[in-house]
């Protein structure tokens, strides 16, 4: 009894289990008895949104417009010429940066017309010679930061052109440098506006939570269908992707500034406008730029999903590479993606750190030292390539551009890593992959789908109920019964037993690999920057060398589920237990604890909310993992999303498997955030 | 009065034109025919060949990376020109999707034959793993030569990603009589097919895939299985029991509707297209077996097949 009244919360999450499994060994496997599966009240909503999109986009509101080249009208939706006109907008952005860097004649197209480039065959802009480039990004470096990011960038650059990767490097920066932007702006207004207003900020929420965990693989038909494919649609969908997370940090840095800032700033006799662009921005500056970085990292770690639907360069490459088995060169592609990822961030990071001198008194020379030396620079390399061009006549140009076959490659050093892996690992893997699918993973997904829909509500509205009250419990169950009432559910059952197992596996390794890294500053920024390039490099590559090992089983399909889940849950440990105030470690010293006491007695559980929000970020990694994980081969929503690109009802069938998708993170992490948030109040935290 | 007709606007300001443009009227337009290249060799040299083809008769041509599903759609849409592989049992779904939809049509046929069928690499055959293959009745004697950790003790055959052909193979499966001996596993994609099917040849390894020839296996040696032979009917989709083995199937060539009166003459070219096995095998061997990357391959089987691609753009 007593047990009871101390621990009311564990008490009955123990009467709800027990509930649970009764209902689970009551309940016939019946599918006309409601209590273990729902009738799929809603599968008409599929075919009635694409219904509905393909209304808006061919029929809604008809425009005659005239087509020059059938010198005829065409009936054509008010939403489409928007739409396209749009992308169109985007498109021009992306080559005019491209053509900048690489060349090409689709910017002369914009100002004259097709029929004059044909006639003129000289109207064809040049590319920078690629060391112009290299030069510049050193130049900026150094500029903005110094001799180190100088390095950086140099090496970076050269690597990229002297793997003859230089044209699909710059075909995706160009894209990377339109979309990036374009979010980081969109997300900074989106965020002010939240922040300005109550109404704004609740209108926008539930659209960021769905956005953040709906898998990109769904929205790839609605975007090629409203958009269009090529670049722009690439880029499209990439500012989906990345602008989230840009808003949310936006908006909380801008609440955690200081009300006396804000008061210093009236005082001083700031208009609104100047309170929110010249004291409250400047001040949330810290988390608007890890919102920069993270909007960096998403934009590259889209480039490959964006090849699905027309982005040009290093994905689209990547891909082709892994489709002919080339992982050797496929692991080459990938690293020149994370170094563009890894330089980018680095830059902006700088400008934005830098500080303006305003009382120093400097000349033209001075103050423009660097741009004159760029010029210089410029002109060098200009006069070098063409020198090149006259030596080297037809041949290949390599102070001009190095082209895609003819750099040097050690492809086969990796793809001699690769065949000597699976040659020596193959056969000592073999009896590991057995036991794990026959003793675990099978056992695991035939008890998810042997549930009874009637249990699932009671334990996940149950646990809802007992972490945030009847409001929780609602929340979650409404999130559970869209799902039950599509014709899905135990596709999402087999998605949720794969997620939860890669969450499980997940949390452990990052809980232990975080908290070793912890012990030491060091270790920590290493372990971290480990983390930042696994994030950006593309997951595709490793899902062939797994498939070798492990074949076309769902083992394969967690391998790589668990690599990549593991990134938030142990980047979000080092980072909690680094934030534990000095004061309660030198506290527990005194006290005389041991070094695992620390870790169990203090680290953990004063880390515990920050970890938590990890394992929320887990969670929707590992989502995110299991749906790329068609692309091995899964029985589960994924697959579904991955046939939703050919389906006639594409548009509504991969939006709706997205929602589902979207909705089991959704209500894992409401669940988790309530918790957390109840913990650390308890732990006086805020 | 509607001032901002845009109707009588343009009638009024093509009647000027006409006068001056009549004689350009049949000629091709400038804007670029867009191709599109998906993800494998044969298709993206053949994009970069058909492409140099139709430069060569003045036409602007632009390429754009496109999933080989979600292009149909493009194509309708007109933000794709053509496809050029269209694959009877891969693609005939979404082509026909798209077609039903409108703005699609079809440019005809390759003379290429193609099969696209279960079976297993030649060393399987080679060295008699299982004895009377490729007879498919020879299954019936062998499941635990392909069978995997997670197939249950039963043979498992690796078909393709389940938007490729629905059922047909575990239909199939089960119409032969195999349900008990074998099982159907999904592949997400022809990567994982090919990640396996190296995988097994390391390890010499029985394996039974889902593969389709022309392709750059076929340098390889992999070996097609003997069905029931395929009759008008035998489908189960047709109002057949489904045991039977698939079809020779067709190779087409899709455009959008308005190509053939944007380009006529680059559309007459694309439709006269016709390439055969070999054609299409050479074009990916230059890159699976000489690694030339896809451009320069496709300009040296230009320079070297002259005699082939001219009729066609005459």
């Amino acid at each position: 009894m007593d047990f009871m009244k101390h621990h009311p919360k564990l008490t009955s999450f123990g009467a709800l289990l027990i509930a649970f499994f009764l209902l689970v060994a009551l309940v016939p496997q019946n599918e006309a008895n409601y209590l273990w599966r729902f009738p799929s009240l809603i599968a008409w909503l599929p075919g009635w949104i694409n219904d509905f999109a393909e209304f808006l986009m061919f029929d809604f509101m008809p425009v005659e417009i005239y087509d020059p080249d059938l010198e005829d009208y065409e009936t054509s939706a008010l939403l489409r010429e928007i739409t396209r006109g749009f992308s169109g907008a985007v498109l021009v952005l992306i080559e005019f940066i491209r053509e900048l860097l690489i060349g090409g004649r689709k910017t002369i197209v914009f100002f004259t017309s097709w029929d004059f480039v044909s006639e003129n065959p000289w109207a064809v802009w040049p590319a920078l010679p690629w060391t112009v480039v290299t030069a510049g990004a050193v130049i900026l470096g150094f500029a903005l930061k110094g001799r180190g990011l100088a390095l950086l960038a140099g090496v970076a650059l050269t690597y990229i052109s002297v793997f003859g990767q230089w044209e699909p490097a710059m075909q995706t920066l160009s894209f990377v440098l339109v979309a990036a932007p374009l979010s980081i702006l969109l997300g900074l207004c989106l965020g002010v506006l939240a922040f300005k207003s109550r109404a704004v900020e609740s209108a926008l929420m539930p659209l960021l939570n769905v956005a953040q965990t709906m898998p990109h693989f769904s929205y790839l038909v609605p975007v090629t269908v409203f958009f269009g494919v090529g670049d722009h649609a690439g880029a499209i969908a990439t500012v989906i992707f990345a602008t989230p997370p840009m808003i949310r940090l936006t908006l909380l840095g801008m609440k955690k500034v200081p009300l006396e800032v804000v008061e210093a700033g009236m005082m001083s006799g700031c208009t609104n406008r100047q309170t929110l662009f010249r004291v409250i921005v400047p001040t949330a500056r810290r988390d608007i730029l890890i919102g920069v970085n993270q909007v960096i990292m998403q934009c590259l770690a889209m480039a490959v999903i964006a090849s699905f639907i027309g982005a040009k360069g290093l994905g689209y490459n990547l891909l082709l590479a892994l489709n002919g088995l080339r992982i050797g060169l496929a692991l080459e592609l990938g690293i020149c993606i994370v170094l563009i990822a890894v330089v980018l961030d680095k830059l902006s990071l700088a400008w934005a750190n830098k500080q303006t001198d305003y009382f120093a008194d400097l000349s033209f020379g001075q103050r423009h030292v660097y741009l004159l030396v760029f010029l210089a620079v410029f002109v060098a390399c200009v006069v070098l390539a063409v020198i090149g061009k006259l030596i080297l006549g037809e041949g290949i140009n390599y102070l001009y551009i190095i082209p895609h076959s003819k750099g040097i490659t050690t492809e086969w050093f990796w793809q001699a890593g690769v065949d000597r892996m699976v040659e020596n690992w193959y056969a000592g893997l073999q009896g590991f992959n057995r036991g794990l699918i026959v003793n675990v993973l099978q056992p695991m997904k035939k008890a998810y789908l042997a549930m009874p829909v009637s249990a699932t509500f009671l334990l996940v509205m149950g646990v809802g109920y007992i972490v945030g009250g009847i409001r929780s419990a609602l929340t979650v169950g409404s999130f559970l019964l869209f799902i039950a009432l599509t014709e899905w559910w135990d596709r999402a059952l087999i998605t949720a037993y794969m997620a939860s197992f890669g969450v499980i596996v997940s949390v452990s390794l990052g809980l232990i690999l975080g908290s070793l890294c912890a012990q030491s500053q060091r270790a920590s920024n290493i372990a971290l920057l480990v983390c930042d390039t696994f994030q950006t490099f593309p997951s595709f590559i490793y899902l062939i060398p797994v498939i070798m090992l492990f074949g076309v089983t769902d083992t394969s399909v967690l391998m790589a589920v668990v690599i990549y889940a593991t990134i938030p849950a142990t980047r979000y440990t080092i980072e909690g237990i680094r934030n534990v105030p000095q004061h309660l470690l030198d506290a527990g010293m005194m006290s005389g604890v041991t070094k695992l006491q620390r870790w169990t007695k203090i680290e953990l559980p004063l880390a515990f909310p920050h970890i938590m929000l990890g394992v929320n970020q887990t969670v929707i990694f590992a989502l995110f993992m299991v749906i790329i994980g068609a692309m091995i081969g899964t029985e589960d929503l994924g697959q579904y999303i991955l046939k939703a690109l050919s389906d006639k009802q594409g548009i509504g069938n991969g939006l709706m498997l997205g929602l589902c998708v979207a909705f089991i993170g959704l209500t894992v992490d409401h669940l988790i955030t309530r918790w957390a948030k109840d913990r650390s109040s308890q732990l006086g935290l805020n | 009065m509607n001032l901002f007709n845009p109707k009588a606007v343009v009638t009024a300001l093509s009647v000027s034109m006409a006068s001056l443009s009549g004689a350009a009227f049949a000629a091709d337009s400038a804007e670029p025919i867009v191709i599109p290249t998906h993800n494998w060799s044969s298709q993206v040299v053949m994009a970069y060949v058909i492409g140099g083809m139709f430069e060569s008769m003045g036409s602007n041509v632009e390429y754009v990376p496109a999933d080989s599903q979600a292009v149909y759609e493009a194509i309708r849409n007109g933000d794709v020109t053509i496809s050029h592989e269209v694959w009877q049992s891969t693609f005939g779904a979404s082509f026909y999707n798209a077609m039903e939809k409108g703005g699609v049509i079809d440019a005809g046929t390759h003379e290429a034959a193609t099969l696209e069928e279960m079976g297993v690499p030649s060393y399987v055959i080679e060295n008699n793993l299982c004895p009377g293959l490729p007879n498919w009745e020879a299954l019936k004697d062998c499941p635990e030569v392909f069978a995997t950790a997670d197939s249950d003790g039963k043979g498992r055959w690796l078909e393709g990603p389940q938007s490729w052909h629905g059922d047909l193979m575990p239909v199939r499966v089960d119409a032969l009589g195999l349900g008990d001996l074998y099982t159907v596993k999904f592949a997400g994609g022809a990567d994982a097919i090919w990640a396996e099917l190296e995988s097994a040849k390391k390890e010499g390894r029985g394996i039974i895939t889902f593969n389709w020839t022309p392709n750059f296996t076929d340098a390889e040696g992999f070996v097609f299985l003997e069905f029931p032979g395929y009759t008008d009917g035998c489908r189960v989709a047709d109002g057949g029991d489904g045991a039977c083995g698939s079809p020779k199937g067709w190779l087409k060539k899709a455009a959008n509707y308005k190509f053939p009166k944007t380009h006529p003459a680059a559309y007459t070219a694309f439709s006269k297209i016709s390439f055969t096995t070999t054609q299409i095998g050479q074009m990916a061997a230059l890159v699976d077996v000489d690694k030339l990357s896809h451009q320069d391959a496709a300009t040296k089987w230009l320079a070297d097949n002259e005699a082939v691609w001219k009729p066609f753009t005459e």
